[in-house]
């Protein structure tokens, strides 16, 4: 039942090596092993999204996901998404839009739209709304974190000119 | 009153830890040597417990600790979960122990707690605990509950009623009796679960050398909370801290109590270290308090001009298995009932009723919406039945501006006549129908229906008792280091408090808000509080925050005044510094103040001015103030599928005067989200025993961005004059009228067909069964 085991993994550019329970989920370790704790757990059942993270550049359910499958890879969360400290383009549109209110499913929401954005540098609103759909908010009506993340597209193309 | 920044759009001061990550959450709080707890749970909805074994349990490696309800302290097994608000109509009170003593009465009822070095092994161990039932008669239905009473839900109970009021204005009867019409309907509406993203969750750190506990708990009222721990342990006012960490969204339930915050308390002093409990999403699902099922069977009687003569019938609410907050759900239903609307006779019985399910407490709108929808769906019914035009029935039943303040004839909960303070109906209807394009919508409906589309129009009005006494605290404080904090005991969840405060105080004391600290829910730094719930904290912590400030600014006018030889009125508060206004290069600085208003051991303070610059205020609203609001809603709904569409969604709200209009923005349409989600998608199922069979996101759904359509919004500013900044509440006016106007528009959309809908949630299912061989693809009759 606790078979252990141990992992190496690069979580936001830094090098880790523990040992680790075999069924240890994912969302777990990076909260209370290396106290990463911007990663939220809200549902353990993969649908709300609050735990979302990078695992190699694509969004994974850190609930849904063992932390002894995280061994050997490269894993980015909202931790790793400020520039020296600063909120960066996507994390500052969050705050001129007021696409958050508790704050809860936040970091989810910015890590499915690091992705989404990385890839669709140009997205429409309708795919906007339909990448947004597998994160849950209860907060905000999902519109404010819409008009954030056009804002943000066009902000990351000008950025890139 | 200089109004810098009450009124501006400004930037959350919350946001920048939540963007990193650096939000500090009850699950995200670690203390040395914590131990974690799980719960085994009733599985049964109504069960006697015959025997316990906890051996098995107790032998797994890491387990520190296993508490039945016999092995509590005898103070908390004397004692069940407090009742927080009593009231005369109760006939039975019943209420939770902390742990299950004999009867179990919902699923998920919390009977055994394991303590153990982790939530995994505290897990593994609590389903080892063998349990023996006997399975009991279960109270299902509330309307069984009444009808059929030979299920109860309580074992030393002869009926199943919690409580029976009536509400009763004018002459009824006699009204009923001048009718040129009388609408009879039958409504059955369901209100789902509050689901913040963040579970509950408590920490509890008892402290032997001081005989005292300090709780972190996810919650909307940490001194409510103490208040509930003091009652269930007997302890002192000093013998508890309670601090609310960041919270992750509330919706109501997490103002309650709930009996893990007692194990875990009990568990910290018993084994001497701290004990952590995170509530996981099934639990959530069966053990955080709901709304859930009413049943309105109401009449109306109108005249042939369709005014509304009056209004009767009978209201059956589902409180489940106890009454924490006693009646307040079903009594804000009732009492909310007449809305915008002249009703000068209205009679309603209302029946609260104990079924075997999680209890039912005030979820965003709080009864309200129910009430709405059987006010609004009258409404429409009226217009039916007297071929009007919907907005026009409504525009010749409104309470007229000059009417106010408006006595309702009835007494809300806060214990004072209903009295609606201030607020201009018609002219809100008004503005959301220009807004929604009314006139236009024909038009629209027509050329859709050529390409064989179905849309419909719908439109609902709420009124909203907000800014809900007693009161909520303040305390301003500069410090020596020329550093402005607020303290209040209001929490948020959300609701932009340490910005919107730090407006208020900005504006006080000339600052600007980035500069200002805001601290909540710490019962150690305010000693009295209430909580963030019912759409109050702008109104009475707002209205505390003005006072205190208001009072702090003072302060440093007479000690800078003093210190500079001159009058007070001869000086003004500029950038951190009281200034001379003849001549500002004399100034002194909010620390240099502050030094000399604490000060200096020995020496006698000079001329009598109070020390400190520090003020606690505590603004206490005489009565409520009413929000009012419009809700237009637009569908288009597919006759085959049953699927709705939202295309078109427009908002007029008063909420009095604004504080931070984008802050206020971000509440309705949080709000709307909801009530979409209460009109179409969200129900909580129960098996015929009161099993609970929609545990989990994929079963209970939550609306998501695609559920959401563009909102237009117009802002009406009526302020209320019953608090010194003009406010009322924001925070449940966009859930409240939106099952109602999103039903009337799916209704409108199928008008050719005659459906009739009468309950929410309503289902693409539900629709294509009322639409019946229609849905099958003929054309509109």
């Amino acid at each position: 039942m606790t078979d252990k085991r141990n992992i190496a993994l690069k979580v936001n550019g830094v090098d880790y090596e523990r040992g680790v329970d075999t069924r240890m989920t994912l969302v777990d370790f990076l909260r209370h092993e290396l106290e990463l704790t911007g990663t939220h757990v809200g549902c353990e059942h993969g649908v709300c999204g609050a735990c979302t993270v990078l695992v190699n550049g694509e969004s994974v359910r850190s609930c849904l996901m063992l932390a002894v499958q995280a061994n050997g890879q490269s894993i980015q969360t909202v931790e790793g998404l400020a520039v020296n400290g600063e909120l960066n383009i996507l994390q500052q549109c969050f705050q001129d839009h007021h696409s958050l209110q508790c704050g809860f499913c936040t970091s989810g929401m910015l890590m499915t739209l690091t992705e989404f954005l990385r890839d669709h540098p140009n997205p429409t609103e309708q795919e906007v709304q339909e990448v947004l759909s597998g994160n849950l908010c209860r907060c905000t009506g999902y519109l404010p974190i819409m008009s954030a993340a056009m804002d943000a597209a066009q902000k990351m193309r000008e950025a890139k000119v | 009153m200089n109004k810098k920044w009450f009124g501006a759009s400004i930037k959350r001061k919350e946001d920048p830890a939540f963007l990193k990550g650096e939000g500090q959450y009850i699950d995200d709080i670690h203390m040395l040597g914590m131990l974690h707890a799980a719960f085994a749970r009733s599985p049964h909805a109504h069960a006697k417990i015959l025997s316990i074994d906890k051996s098995k349990a107790l032998a797994v490696p890491g387990v520190k600790a296993v508490y039945l309800y016999a092995d509590l302290p005898q103070g908390v097994q004397s004692r069940t979960l407090p009742l927080l608000v009593p009231h005369p109509s109760i006939i039975k009170t019943k209420l939770p122990f902390a742990l299950v003593k004999e009867e179990a009465c919902y699923v998920g009822e919390p009977i055994a707690c394991v303590i153990a070095e982790s939530r995994y092994i505290a897990e593994d161990a609590a389903q080892l605990i063998d349990i023996e039932y006997e399975v009991l008669d279960v109270a299902n239905d509330c309307l069984d509950a009444l009808e059929s009473p030979k299920k109860r839900a309580h074992l030393d109970m002869e009926s199943n009623v919690a409580a029976k009021f009536q509400i009763n204005v004018g002459d009824t009867d006699t009204a009923f009796k001048g009718a040129d019409h009388v609408i009879s309907e039958r409504y059955f509406q369901h209100r789902g679960g509050p689901f913040f993203m963040e579970c509950r969750g408590a920490i509890a750190n008892y402290d032997k050398s001081a005989d005292s506990y300090t709780l972190h708990v996810s919650s909307q009222g940490s001194h409510r909370i103490k208040r509930c721990m003091l009652e269930l342990f007997d302890l002192s006012d000093d013998q508890l801290r309670v601090i609310a960490p960041d919270v992750g969204g509330g919706f109501g339930p997490k103002g309650s109590y709930y009996p893990e915050y007692a194990n875990v308390a009990v568990a910290s002093k018993l084994l001497g270290r701290p004990v952590k409990w995170i509530e996981d999403r099934r639990e959530n699902f069966l053990t955080t308090h709901q709304e859930r099922d009413q049943y309105w069977d109401v009449e109306l009687a109108v005249s042939k001009d369709a005014k509304i003569l009056g209004l009767r019938g009978r209201l059956v609410h589902d409180n489940g298995a106890y009454v924490p907050w006693g009646i307040v759900v079903p009594w804000i239903s009732a009492t909310t009932v007449p809305g915008p609307y002249v009703i000068e006779n209205f009679k309603l019985d209302v029946f609260s009723m104990y079924t075997n399910k999680i209890q039912v407490t005030s979820v965003r709108g709080a009864g309200r919406p129910q009430a709405v929808f059987a006010m609004e769906r009258l409404m429409d019914r009226v217009a039916q039945t007297l071929g009007l035009d919907a907005g026009e029935v409504r525009r010749r039943n409104f309470i007229q501006p000059e009417q106010m303040p408006y006595n309702v004839g009835i007494i809300f909960r806060d214990g004072r006549p209903v009295t609606y303070d201030s607020g201009d109906y018609p002219a809100c209807q008004a503005a959301a129908l220009a807004k929604a394009d009314y006139e236009g919508f024909k038009t629209r409906q027509a050329k859709a229906r050529e390409s064989g589309r179905y849309l419909g129009i719908g439109m609902a009005n709420a009124v909203e008792a907000t800014g809900l006494g007693p009161y909520e605290g303040a305390t301003v404080k500069i410090s020596t280091t020329g550093k402005i904090t607020v303290y209040t005991g209001a929490v948020p969840q959300g609701q932009s408090h340490k910005t919107t405060l730090a407006q208020i105080a900005a504006d006080a004391l000339n600052a600007d808000p980035q500069d200002i600290q805001v601290i909540t829910g710490d019962t150690a730094l305010i000693g009295l509080g209430i909580g963030t719930f019912a759409a109050r904290t702008a109104v009475t912590a707002g209205s505390s925050v003005h006072m205190a400030a208001t009072d702090v600014a003072h302060k440093l006018k007479a000690y800078g005044a003093m210190m500079l030889g001159c009058d007070i009125d001869q000086v003004e508060i500029q950038a951190g510094h009281v200034v001379l206004r003849s001549d500002p290069l004399q100034r002194k600085s909010f620390t240099e103040i502050s030094v000399r208003s604490v000060g200096m051991p020995g020496f006698s303070m000079a001329n009598g001015l109070a020390p400190g610059l520090e003020t606690t205020s505590y603004f206490t609203p005489d009565r409520s103030t009413y929000s009012n609001g419009t809700h237009v809603v637009e569908v288009e709904v597919d006759i085959h599928t049953g699927g709705v569409d939202i295309v078109r969604y427009t908002v007029a709200h008063d909420c009095g005067k604004l504080i931070n209009p984008m802050v206020v923005d971000g509440q309705i349409i949080g709000g709307i989200a909801h009530g979409i989600g209460n009109a179409l998608l969200e129900q909580m199922v129960f098996d015929d025993q009161a099993q609970p069979v929609s545990t989990n996101f994929g079963e209970y759904l939550l609306p998501l961005s695609t559920n959401m359509p563009k909102v237009d919004m117009v802002h009406l500013e009526t302020p209320s004059p019953l608090n010194p900044l003009g406010v009322k509440g924001a925070g449940e006016g966009g859930t409240i009228p939106a099952i109602a106007a999103i039903i009337s528009a799916v209704e409108d959309a199928l008008s050719s067909f005659e459906v009739r809908i009468s309950h929410t949630p309503i289902s693409p299912q539900d629709i294509v069964e009322l639409l019946g061989e229609h849905a099958l693809g003929e054309t509109a009759i």
